[in-house]
């Protein structure tokens, strides 16, 4: 069989089309998560849904349905949660955490299914997605991306500045609400593709990646929604080619080829972040007294004079071997 | 209408009025008696010690901490049915980290036109001449591009004024917008705050100093201990800090006078910083005075 053969078959083509839903709507959702500092609430919301598979799998109803329904639910509480406990949330995630994942293994053993069939569902089994399945997938994942989209400038101010936006007469816990249940849509859609133990990275890696570089809400949101489906995609592709010599997971691949991209790109951010603390404007007062720069040479600092300039009040100081250059009259004062 | 029998008749015209408001924050008193009327125009510095619960009151006045007695009525209407919301613009505290995703200048100040855009609709003509207009007004339209993070404090918290400014309101709320912002950048907000006050706009902002704003600032109210100490014409920043107005941890007078002033009145401040993040800001900054 050919690598063109395999791409023909019906259960190769599912998985790409769930790949590219999951791609664009995880990192999406993930984008206001990790503007929130809530970047495990994936995680969180993961682990709980495996309950709801649980129940799916043993009740013998879809495990697709049951794991929306209890991961919505989980992810109201824990929203509530948050914003009752003036904390990080962080407690609560880790409650929901281990309770989620004990209450599903316990469900499943009770209920006399075995450990392989919940771990499909654990660590991901694209090549096995239904066309019912893919049907939900995709549609899930449309409602996500449109609702992420769509809603941008208030979901940005809630995320961004609550207390401002509940001036600004935004329902904010109604927002909240809606990150949570998005999240919780999210993580249900790409349980099938990677997992509900990697679907956090999912939801996450890509926005790490993508603001590294970027500078605006905007380039972040719609770079990481690209870098989700290149990673998605991309791995489930290198799994499939890499099945012709050895067993290779196409949820973990994903995952790995998307934290390479991160890896990749990290250096590139430590760099522009380098530059653009170096560039950040001098707080401080201007020194009354006019203290000389030494005057070793004829240098006159300027645009291209290869010293950083750095705005200082009204002027502007050259950054030269750990001293700051301004210009006063004919000469420089250290400031 | 439901509510108690009231004396004065609700005035839209009036921007805000506070009558008897109190505030407690987890079952301690930290506003008392509170009355305030602020008038349409009207510039007024709300001043006092740390602790006195001048940050609070302003926070109490926008509705982000609501009032355990009193009425309070922005426009005539009560705080409850208010929904004009684009006629008010708060300017919080800055905080000092950003959010965990890059935002830039532009899209901050833009999310401040919130208050006059309906859902899923794109920014039209008007919304983007607003915010271009507010980025002029704080001298930052050059920096429309850049993250936000890429600014000193300074800029940053005129970037919070454009935001507010973006939305074109009647009454601003500025809490501590001096705080930690170079002399520079002082003078650039007070040139802003110049502009906000030719334009009509009325004005009230909290401040432990008022530096370069002194001279824009029509009226005064200082608090202490929770309640109103002074409201009058505006006092020169030592007269704010006089004991009389219960600057609790004042370095111009001896222990005893400090002792004989306060023995009467419940420290108030000192619990509160456990419990409540928002209102202590003001105590840490006391501190690195």
């Amino acid at each position: 069989m050919t690598p063109a053969d395999l791409f023909a078959l019906p259960f190769m083509q599912r998985a790409l089309i769930a790949a590219v839903f999951v791609g664009l709507a995880a990192p999406a959702i993930g984008t206001y998560l990790v503007q929130r500092r809530l970047a495990l609430m994936g995680d969180g919301i993961g682990h709980v849904a495996v309950t709801g598979v649980a129940i799916g799998l043993v009740t013998s109803t879809s495990p697709t349905w049951t794991a929306v329904v209890v991961a919505v639910l989980g992810a109201t509480l824990i929203e509530l949660i948050r914003e009752r406990g003036h904390t990080n949330g962080d407690v609560a995630l880790a409650l929901f955490f281990y309770g989620g994942l004990a209450g599903g293994v316990l469900i499943t053993g009770l209920g006399g299914e075995s450990a392989s069939t919940l771990q499909t569902f654990l660590f991901g089994s694209i090549l096995t997605i239904t066309v019912p399945d893919v049907l939900v997938t995709m549609v899930l994942a449309a409602v996500v991306s449109v609702l992420c989209l769509g809603l941008a400038p208030q979901l940005f101010a809630v995320s961004h500045d609550q207390e401002f936006a509940r001036v600004a007469g935004l329902n904010v816990r109604a927002y909240n609400l809606l990150v949570a249940v998005l999240a919780a849509l999210s993580v249900t859609v790409a349980m099938r593709t990677v997992g509900l133990l990697l679907v956090s990275a999912l939801l996450v890696v890509p926005v790490a990646t993508a603001q590294q570089v970027t500078r605006s809400f905007r380039t972040t949101l719609v770079a990481a929604m690209g870098l989700g489906v290149l990673a998605s995609l991309g791995g489930l592709v290198i799994a499939a080619l890499a099945s012709f010599r050895a067993n290779v997971a196409p949820g973990a691949t994903i995952v790995l080829l998307s934290l390479a991209v991160f890896v990749l790109t990290w250096p590139l951010g430590v760099w522009l972040r380098h530059r653009q603390r170096a560039r950040v404007p001098f707080d401080d007062e201007v020194p009354a007294d006019h203290e000389h720069a030494h005057d070793e040479d004829d240098h006159a600092h300027g645009e291209d004079c290869g010293h950083p300039a750095v705005p200082h009040g009204d002027h502007v100081d050259y950054v030269h071997d750990g001293h700051r250059h301004a210009p006063h009259g004919g000469h420089y004062d250290e400031h | 209408m439901t509510q108690p029998p009231d004396p004065l008749p609700a005035d839209p015209l009036l921007p805000v009025r506070l009558r008897d408001g109190a505030v407690s924050i987890e079952g301690r008193p930290v506003l008392r008696h509170v009355d305030l009327t602020v008038g349409a125009g009207d510039f007024v510095a709300l001043m006092g010690a740390n602790g006195s619960g001048k940050s609070t009151l302003v926070r109490a006045l926008t509705g982000l901490r609501p009032l355990t007695a009193g009425r309070l009525e922005l426009f005539g209407t009560t705080l409850d049915e208010f929904g004009s919301w684009e006629r008010v613009g708060y300017v919080p505290q800055r905080t000092g980290a950003g959010s965990g995703v890059p935002a830039s200048v532009w899209e901050v100040v833009a999310s401040g036109r919130l208050t006059r855009r309906r859902l899923l609709r794109p920014l039209g003509r008007e919304d983007r001449a607003a915010i271009a207009d507010a980025l002029e007004v704080v001298g930052l339209a050059d920096r429309a591009k850049e993250g936000v993070s890429s600014l000193s404090g300074g800029q940053q918290q005129r970037v919070l004024i454009a935001r507010a400014l973006a939305g074109q309101p009647e009454l601003f709320f500025l809490d501590e917008p001096t705080a930690g912002v170079d002399l520079p950048n002082q003078h650039a907000l007070a040139e802003s705050l110049r502009q906000l006050r030719e334009r009509g706009a009325t004005i009230v902002l909290v401040a432990h100093e008022l530096g370069p704003l002194a001279p824009l600032v029509d009226r005064a109210v200082v608090m202490r201990d929770g309640r109103v100490a002074y409201d009058g014409p505006p006092l020169a920043d030592h007269e704010v800090h006089h004991p009389d107005f219960g600057e609790a941890h004042s370095h111009h007078h001896t222990a005893h006078e400090h002792r004989s002033r306060h023995d009467h009145v419940p420290s108030v401040s000192a619990p509160l910083t456990a419990h409540d993040r928002n209102d202590h800001r003001d105590d840490h900054r006391g501190g690195r005075r």
